[in-house]
């Protein structure tokens, strides 16, 4: 061997005018807003406090690391700032604050640093952050509270507000006395599961359904994420390859046996596939540079989803399914890379 | 790898002569280690097992293990008939019959679900139940060690033998949180349906298998001793 | 295996050894499978500590009383057969002692046999010295694997029940972080003590001997 083996490394977007990383996060951080907004107007002080304290753990976290690896500050490229949005937008609004911190924080150690910061991490941050919370507070992820309840902006959920390291009190006493309409404490991906009963229409794209706090309503997600497509902030091939794949598998199931099978509409609009697919699976590090493996990763990630729920052990499968997608990313750049120019025929992008 | 070539063999004699030695000496500190433990392993397992159904039986004092098969009802220790199943009989301190026992496992979310429960033939119910061994989701499938809601499920769990007397009138099983309606049904624990869909299968096997065998021979069980 | 230009070590330095330099689980990262597996609780880690270190003294007392007369070709299968007899022997005491530790331990008494930390210390060390340093140094590795065990073990035992050694430490409304007593829980925390102890060790270099010499590099 005289030539010692080159490897390239290409780092997405291939955009042709001047996009910064800084520049692209801050219009992410712009889009989760409105979700945000909607979050808070829907479940009120518990969503506000969980969504700060998430953010401010992530933020603090990174600068923490910062600090220990003796480089400059990231916090001004609004990553971390994202990593705790999503990250508070995925876990339930009565999810108590301490435990947003540990989510928080293993976001950003686990999920992020150890792996050398922004660029360098395998795995969606907000995703591990959420993993770890799952599998480490299994009771308090799963416990739902009722959007819309009357008294959401005089007072905390009692689980917001529980001291670090002890568990959250039984909230089932305090639901039913905020019950609000047709609220069963559970989402309508496990009251399908369970109890085979397939949400309204109506009541899923308007979010009245028990949720994480920001999986409520696909249709403002939608509205966010179109806007960064039509900015090019994101590949908006992922977003569609993953709800178009869903979408096609659950029509395939519900046509073979539409009474075990939820319509497609439910699939596309249940849990957090629309967030996860908008916002979660399209992190640039940690997804394909070439066109067809974006296209393999969404649609990996599209059919995943939709295999957990209906044959897996938990509700809902975005979450893993994109933590999948993410590992097999180098994988899928590898076995997708273009040919050569003037080794094959035709052009390619 | 060259430096091994190079030296001289070692002749065969000499390895087996090693080998030899080596196993013996090996072989001598294994047959004393045995021997000397046995009676301890021994007395550790009928302590848990004694302990495990006293539990399942309150008041019991002393207890037998027993074979009941088609052929008859045989005492541990003796020849096992084929397709027997395997139980204890609980007694209390003036010798007489307090209930009877046996082990059950169902396939849970990690591994087998590993119970032993009481069957009280006067009652010809369940009316016991403890859990010996699993491998369940901490703080989801172990709370039917100790979840009071789940536990009130086993203070008479119906086991009737049916007309023809092959079988349970009503098979033991499994419902949906807060829906039960039958004596013979068991309240699942929310979130942990998995887990006590495999206690109330293995119940359900095992009673299916052993109150129909047991039925003919209750009478010679109230009395202790041979 | 010698080191160049390295002095002869005293008993305190071979005892040390594996406390410190090389310390089966923090250095050489070794024996890992029960590392993992059982140290779900600090009783637990004990344990198997304590199990780990009778089969490292046995078999190095062995197999030093014997390194004159083992001919080279059968070497590996004599400590094999010799290292199996310790493990069958401490698999029958700990059933005796304690039918709920054993249990607690599960398959990963018998597994011990297949620990590279005693095969490489019978093949690296024992064989090539006498009985005393022999046992000097396979109690040192004993202890600095119990060590590592029930760093990994207390932690874990805190976070995932609350309690060391079975007393509570928290209360009774703390709630359990199942994930440390989960598989993926005893990576997260074997990374953290890594982390820590290469942390510390990079902060002083002022430490003569390079601190990564790692003598012998078997897996299992």
């Amino acid at each position: 061997m005289t030539q010692p083996l080159r490897l390239e490394l290409r780092t997405a977007p291939h955009v042709a005018k001047g996009n910064s990383v800084e520049r692209i996060m801050f219009h992410v951080v712009l889009a989760l807003l409105p979700i945000c907004a909607f979050a808070v107007w829907q479940y009120g002080l518990s969503a506000l406090a969980l969504i700060i304290t998430v953010t401010a753990t992530c933020l603090l976290t990174e600068r923490l690391f910062n600090r220990l690896s003796g480089t400059a500050s990231t916090l001004s490229d609004w990553s971390a700032t994202i990593t705790g949005l999503l990250l508070a937008l995925t876990l339930p609004p009565s999810f108590p604050l301490w435990m947003g911190v540990v989510a928080g924080f293993a976001a950003i150690a686990l999920g992020k640093a150890l792996f050398g910061g922004i660029g360098y991490n395998v795995f969606n941050p907000a995703l591990v952050g959420r993993a770890f919370v799952q599998a480490a507070f299994p009771v308090a992820i799963t416990t739902w509270v009722p959007a819309y309840f009357p008294s959401r902006f005089s007072e905390f959920i009692p689980t917001t507000l529980t001291m670090p390291l002890m568990t959250p009190p039984d909230i089932g006493a305090w639901v039913k006395g905020h019950m609000v309409d047709g609220f069963t404490g559970a989402t309508p991906l496990a009251r399908w599961k369970f109890e085979n009963q397939v949400a309204e229409f109506g009541d899923m794209l308007s979010g009245v359904a028990a949720a994480s706090v920001g999986e409520t309503s696909a249709l403002i997600v939608l509205v966010c994420g179109l806007y960064l497509a039509v900015r090019r902030f994101l590949d908006w091939r992922i977003p569609v390859a993953i709800l178009g794949s869903a979408v096609l598998v659950a029509l395939l199931f519900h046509l073979l046996e539409p009474g075990r099978y939820p319509p497609p509409y439910f699939v596309l609009l249940s849990g957090g596939l629309v967030l996860g697919a908008v916002f979660m699976a399209t992190d640039m590090a940690t997804s394909p540079v070439t066109p067809l493996g974006v296209w393999i990763y969404g649609i990996l990630i599209g059919v995943t989803t939709v295999m957990i729920r209906y044959f897996g052990g938990l509700t809902e499968g975005i979450m893993y399914a994109i933590l999948l997608g993410n590992a097999l990313t180098p994988l899928i750049d590898q076995v997708t890379q273009p040919r050569v120019f003037g080794a094959g025929k035709g052009k390619k992008a | 790898m060259s430096e091994a070539t190079l030296q001289p063999a070692t002749p065969s004699a000499a390895m087996i002569r090693t080998l030899g030695l080596v196993a013996t000496v090996c072989g001598i500190l294994l047959v004393l280690t045995y021997q000397n433990t046995l009676e301890a392993i021994n007395a550790n397992k009928r302590v848990a097992l004694e302990r495990a159904v006293f539990k399942v039986i309150p008041g019991a004092h002393s207890m037998k293990a027993f074979h009941v098969g088609k052929a008859g009802l045989v005492p541990e220790g003796g020849a096992v008939p084929e397709g027997a199943v395997r139980f204890y009989a609980a007694y209390d301190q003036a010798g007489q019959l307090k209930g009877l026992a046996a082990e059950a496992a169902g396939m849970g979310y990690a591994d087998m679900v590993r119970v032993l429960y009481a069957y009280n033939p006067a009652k010809q119910a369940i009316d016991g139940f403890g859990v010996v061994g699993h491998r369940e989701t901490p703080g989801i499938g172990d709370k039917i060690i100790f979840d009071k809601a789940f536990l009130k499920n086993f203070e008479a769990l119906d086991a009737r033998l049916d007309a023809a007397g092959d079988a349970l009138a009503n098979p033991i099983r499994v419902v949906k949180n807060g829906s039960k309606q039958n004596p013979w049904e068991i309240d699942a624990i929310s979130g942990a349906t998995v887990t006590c869909r495999a206690v109330a299968r293995g119940i359900n096997d095992s009673a299916q298998k052993l109150v129909p065998l047991l039925a003919p021979h209750l009478d010679k069980l109230t009395v202790p001793g041979q | 295996m010698a080191i160049p230009g390295q002095k002869q070590l005293t008993s305190m330095d071979e005892f040390l050894e594996g406390i410190w330099k090389q310390n089966p689980v923090f250095v050489m990262v070794l024996g890992l499978c029960p590392a993992l597996a059982v140290t779900v609780s600090a009783v637990n880690a004990l344990a198997m500590g304590a199990a780990t270190t009778f089969v490292l003294l046995g078999s190095a007392l062995l197999v030093s009383l014997m390194r004159n007369v083992i001919p080279k070709e059968v070497r590996i299968a004599t400590y094999i057969v010799i290292i199996a007899t310790f493990v069958t022997i401490v698999d029958y005491l700990i059933a005796a002692i304690s039918l709920e530790l054993y249990e607690a331990l599960g398959a990963f008494i018998q597994l011990i046999v297949v620990n590279c930390i005693i095969l490489g210390r019978a093949e690296a060390h024992a064989s090539k010295h006498a009985p005393g340093r022999a046992v000097i140094n396979a109690l040192g590795m004993g202890l600095g694997f119990t060590i590592g065990l029930f760093a990994l073990g207390s932690v874990r035992e805190i976070f995932g029940a609350g309690t060391l050694f079975g007393v509570p430490l928290f209360g009774p409304d703390f709630q359990p972080w199942v994930v440390m007593v989960l598989p993926p829980g005893g990576f997260f925390v074997l990374g953290a003590w890594l982390l820590l102890f290469n942390w510390w060790r990079n902060r002083k270099p002022a430490a003569s001997e390079p601190a990564n010499v790692v003598r012998e590099a078997s897996h299992g």
